[in-house]
């Protein structure tokens, strides 16, 4: 029983089991006897278990309030530790979060990486993504044939006019055939989905998404069966969608059956369709890619004669790929850079706790000389280093919290996610145990040397550290320079970058042109004439309001719009494949003016252009030098669509596809001319340039509109210039980013150099007070400890320099042509980290010149 | 290190210190002696354990109450055990104690609240 009770006793704090363990465990001897040996090991833990909690208890408090008091004589040491924690912690936490929500987390659909899109696209290579849709044939053909799908699905994307529920609506919506929505393993919140392969009554029915029914329905409880108009056709809603789905994209709210037409099965080129698949359970997505290069085969010999290109291809990949490569850099950038950041935490850290344990040697030294035992100092170490581990920590959560929301405008909303990330707890936990180890570990440093060798050895070295140690502190601010250096030049890099392409000419002139869309539905204005009315009515009375130089209506705005692409041919002109294309809108008059898009040469469209005239075409310098490259394009004719169009003007190029990618040669035809055969292209998008405030336009033109067709909608109200601002907005938010964490590394280099000086000047205080005795010069001195600040400084930039370079080229593809060894960003970065390093240098220095020769005759 | 205490800040005293202080007015005594002493006292109403009287013991001595006893008995079966006494301190907190729970008595009984009655 007195064994039992000894090994209770381990329970108590070792320094009381030490002093009283004997004395203990004698009375307790004494207390049991005549007990049998249950009561007295109920004794036993009765007795041990709640002192043994309380004299912990003793202590932690005892060290708290010694831990209280020593912080508070070091208020700056305690805050920098807190705050080093806390931007470490909280910076990775954050920008983790963020990376994990859009890399790495599975898509909410069971068996994500079974759900896999099928595109067109060349049968070699091929680049990311969706290349082409698909035309019904070729569906058909690989559903038929393939041996890889459990179920293949298409769906094709498209705006409709909704009149029901409340005012009338623009609603982003898919038309998808019955397979779709099955095989992502979704089911409705409420009602059904729709099936008219075998239920012809279900052609004309809808399946909302929750946000429609919450806005347009109240929520109405009562939705299912009521009818509502899309684009003129009554459809009746069977099924509302969970809250969570989000698919294809963010904004879509409205799903109907896709019906393909047996004529639409006739032309191969016609391609319009994406494609959804989910593989068999037992097949890989390399195997499936295989299936499909088969098919691909098997096809172009059969029917690659009807293609344009002479054979079918496709592009294939999983639905969470869908990302552009530019995102995926980027994302593994800010998380190389947030990791970069928490090793600087963690190495700043580090630094902290050495230089204070240095000072605190002598302090603990006296504590072991009068009785304290190692076990008891180490605690007491151990507490303080937790406290300030905890407080870091909660302060990082709170900076975690605070900048997730922010970090979260650079997510896609192109990606079938939930549209907010939030703190990741994992990452948050990471972050906070790796600086919490580092505290723990540096933070013993002091009463491991301590009990580690006789106490009389410390005092007698008074505050003097050793030199392994003081290289250990350089090493870890020169550590601390090279991350700053390689996060300032890849912020750098992106910097230039998005300068140059915020300098790009697109063309046009984007300022003072309000843009609003007003999309026709398709049954109501199928026909030329009352569309062209339409147009007509509205443009003169547009035209006709105080302050509007100009207006026009297009079928697509650049930069929104970036597809729009037809093939052309000349007669008699064999045509090289690869610029066959060319990017079409119809539109009105005085787009040109409008957009500000010089015409070079013939004239504008006008009134007299309709359909019983000459069809005929304005198209860009571009296009006239692709396709007559040694003859005057004006009066040429080409033939697109079927149709042969006569150039009557050249105008100036524009860049439709974006700042950043390649745009085909545009061409141009009037609306009055674009009848049914360019059905899916009609004009919709009005541009108004204004001499004044745009806002006050709004409203009379959204009158203009409802005076010539109440019925009709509008949506999409935004400036040209911001249009063309947001092809930057992804990188310039990114960059802030970016710029954040690289400003932080530097600002914790600084503080590291700074910190490192400081203490080593006080410690050498009384050398230096010798030499200034001695006659040496202050200044002398001061420039000794800049120096050394130097010193440090180049032993972290050599390599900093070298590994960014590995890193710049790594981000190649988002440096819009900046070379990777861009001199004037390395440079700069250079100049920036030694004027860095000189200011955190100056007070040391300053403190060192001024030192009293009087120190070098003081005692300790 | 710790600050110096007061005779009015130690006050009042927790009721198994005010037992140790009793326990070791008469001389000095080793642990199990007090515990004894105090179960005897209080007519077995109060039972320390080892772990409650040394975790006690160990404050009252970095209070200063109390002070281990250098010398050592002779008798073998005695020979590691800690006596213990009180310090001119604990006398003094000791004698502080009685005085306040005697004037709060005498309070008492002048309001009619005598032992005995409900």
């Amino acid at each position: 029983m007195t064994r039992f009770y000894r090994t209770l006793l381990r329970l108590y704090p070792s320094s009381f089991r030490e002093e009283y363990a004997a004395e203990l465990t004698r009375t307790y001897q004494n207390s049991i006897r005549g007990r049998g040996s249950f009561g007295a090991a109920v004794a036993a833990i009765a007795d041990v278990v709640p002192n043994a909690v309380a004299a912990h208890w003793t202590i932690l408090v005892q060290d708290l309030r010694y831990t209280m008091r020593t912080l508070s004589g070091s208020r700056g040491f305690a805050i920098a530790t807190v705050l080093v924690t806390a931007l470490g912690v909280g910076a990775n936490t954050a920008t983790f979060s963020v990376a994990d929500f859009v890399l790495l987390r599975p898509l909410q659909f069971p068996r994500p990486d079974e759900i896999v899109r099928l595109c067109q696209g060349p049968r070699q290579g091929g680049g990311w993504g969706c290349m082409n849709e698909l035309s019904p044939a070729n569906w058909r053909d690989v559903k038929a044939t393939n041996r890889s799908f459990a179920s293949l699905g298409a769906y094709t994307g498209g705006a409709m006019n909704l009149v029901g529920g409340g005012e009338p609506v623009r609603v982003s919506g898919q038309q998808l055939t019955p397979e779709v929505l099955p095989l992502l393993g979704v089911r409705p919140l409420v009602g059904r989905f729709f099936d008219p392969a075998t239920n012809t009554e279900d052609e004309r029915t809808a399946v909302i998404g929750y946000g429609l029914w919450q806005t347009q329905f109240g929520g109405d409880p009562d939705i299912l069966g009521k009818t509502v108009s899309l684009d003129g056709t009554p459809y009746v809603i069977i099924g509302v969608m969970p809250s969570q789905f989000r698919w294809p994209r963010e904004d879509v709210q409205l799903y109907t059956p896709l019906l393909l037409r047996e004529d639409q099965f006739e032309d191969r080129n016609n391609t319009f369709l994406q494609g959804i698949a989910r593989l068999k359970p037992d097949v890989t997505f390399e195997q499936a890619r295989a299936d499909l290069g088969a098919i691909s085969d098997r096809m172009t010999k059969e029917v690659g004669a009807e293609m344009d290109d002479g054979e079918v291809g496709f592009s294939f990949f999983r639905q969470r790929d869908e990302m552009s490569p530019r995102y995926r850099i980027m994302l593994v950038a800010l998380c190389g850079a947030s990791l970069a950041l928490l090793l600087l935490t963690c190495a700043n850290l580090a630094n902290l706790l050495l230089a204070r344990s240095a000072g605190r040697e002598r302090e603990l030294a006296v504590r072991a000389a009068l009785g304290a035992g190692r076990e008891r100092l180490m605690r007491q170490m151990l507490t303080e280093s937790l406290l300030l581990a905890l407080l870091g920590g909660l302060a990082g959560a709170v900076l975690a919290w605070l900048t997730v929301p922010l970090l979260a405008q650079m997510v896609p909303n192109t990606l079938p996610i939930e549209s907010q990330p939030t703190v990741d707890m994992r990452a948050f936990g990471i972050a906070a145990v790796l600086s919490a180890l580092t505290g723990l570990g540096f933070g013993l440093v002091p009463a491991l040397r301590v009990g580690g060798r006789s106490g009389l050895a410390a005092l007698r070295e008074g505050t003097r550290g050793s030199g392994r140690r003081k290289g250990l502190r350089t090493m870890l601010v020169a550590f601390e320079v090279t991350v700053s250096v390689i996060l300032l030049v890849s912020s750098g890099l992106l910097i230039r970058a998005v300068w140059r392409v915020q300098s790009v000419d697109p063309g046009f002139t984007p300022s003072s042109v309000l843009t609003m869309s007003t999309p026709l539905p398709m049954p109501k204005y199928e026909d030329v004439v009352p569309r062209v009315r339409f147009y007509e009515g509205v443009l003169a009375d547009v035209r006709a309001l105080p302050g509007v130089e100009s207006a026009a209506y297009t079928s697509g705005l650049p930069m929104v719009m970036t597809g729009g692409i037809t093939r052309i041919q000349i007669q008699g002109v064999e045509v090289p494949r690869d610029v066959q294309t060319s990017s079409i809108r119809i539109v009105s008059s005085q787009l040109f003016s409008t957009f500000r898009i010089p015409i070079r040469r013939g004239r504008d469209f006008s009134a007299g252009d309709t359909r019983d005239r000459p069809d005929v075409a304005i198209v860009s310098e571009s296009f006239a030098k692709t396709y007559w490259p040694n003859a005057d394009a004006m009066g040429q004719s080409f033939q697109t669509r079927n149709r042969t169009w006569t150039i009557v003007g050249i105008v100036g190029d524009i860049l439709v596809r974006g700042l950043e990618r390649t745009s085909e040669p545009q061409m141009y035809v009037p609306a009055a001319q674009a009848d049914s055969i360019l059905g899916i292209y009609t004009p919709k998008d009005l541009a108004i340039r204004t001499t004044r405030d745009a806002a006050s336009l709004i409203g009379p033109v959204r009158e203009i509109i409802r005076r010539n067709d109440p019925q009709q909608p509008v949506s999409n109200v935004r400036m040209l210039a911001d249009v063309v601002g947001n092809q930057t907005l992804d990188r310039r938010s990114q960059l802030r980013v970016l710029l954040a964490l690289a400003v932080l590394a530097l600002l914790l280099a600084a503080v590291g150099i700074h910190g490192l000086l400081a203490f080593t000047v006080a410690q050498r205080d009384r050398e230096i007070g010798v030499r200034l005795a001695l006659g040496a010069d202050p200044a002398a001195v001061a420039r000794m400890v800049v120096g050394e600040g130097v010193r440090m400084a180049l032993i972290g930039v050599i390599p900093g320099i070298a590994i960014s370079f590995v890193a710049a080229r790594g981000m190649r593809a988002l440096l819009f042509g900046i070379p990777a060894a861009d001199p004037l960003t390395f440079s700069a970065v250079a100049v920036l980290c030694f004027a860095v390093v000189v200011v955190a240098c100056v007070r040391p220095a300053w403190r060192a010149a001024r030192i009293a020769p009087i120190n070098a005759l003081r005692a300790d | 290190m710790s600050l110096e205490p007061t005779i009015e800040g130690m006050l009042p005293l927790p009721p198994a210190t005010l037992h140790i202080l009793l326990a070791l007015a008469d001389g000095e005594r080793h642990g199990y002696a007090i515990i004894q002493d105090v179960e005897t006292r209080t007519d077995g109403e109060l039972r320390m354990s080892a772990g409650t009287l040394y975790r006690s013991v160990a404050r009252m001595v970095e209070q200063g109450l109390i002070i281990e006893v250098a010398k050592r008995r002779t008798r073998a079966e005695d020979e590691r055990r800690r006596y213990y006494r009180l310090t001119p301190f604990g006398t003094a907190v000791a004698r502080a104690e009685v005085r306040r729970l005697s004037n709060l008595l005498r309070d008492a009984r002048s309001r009619g609240l005598t032992p005995g009655v409900a």
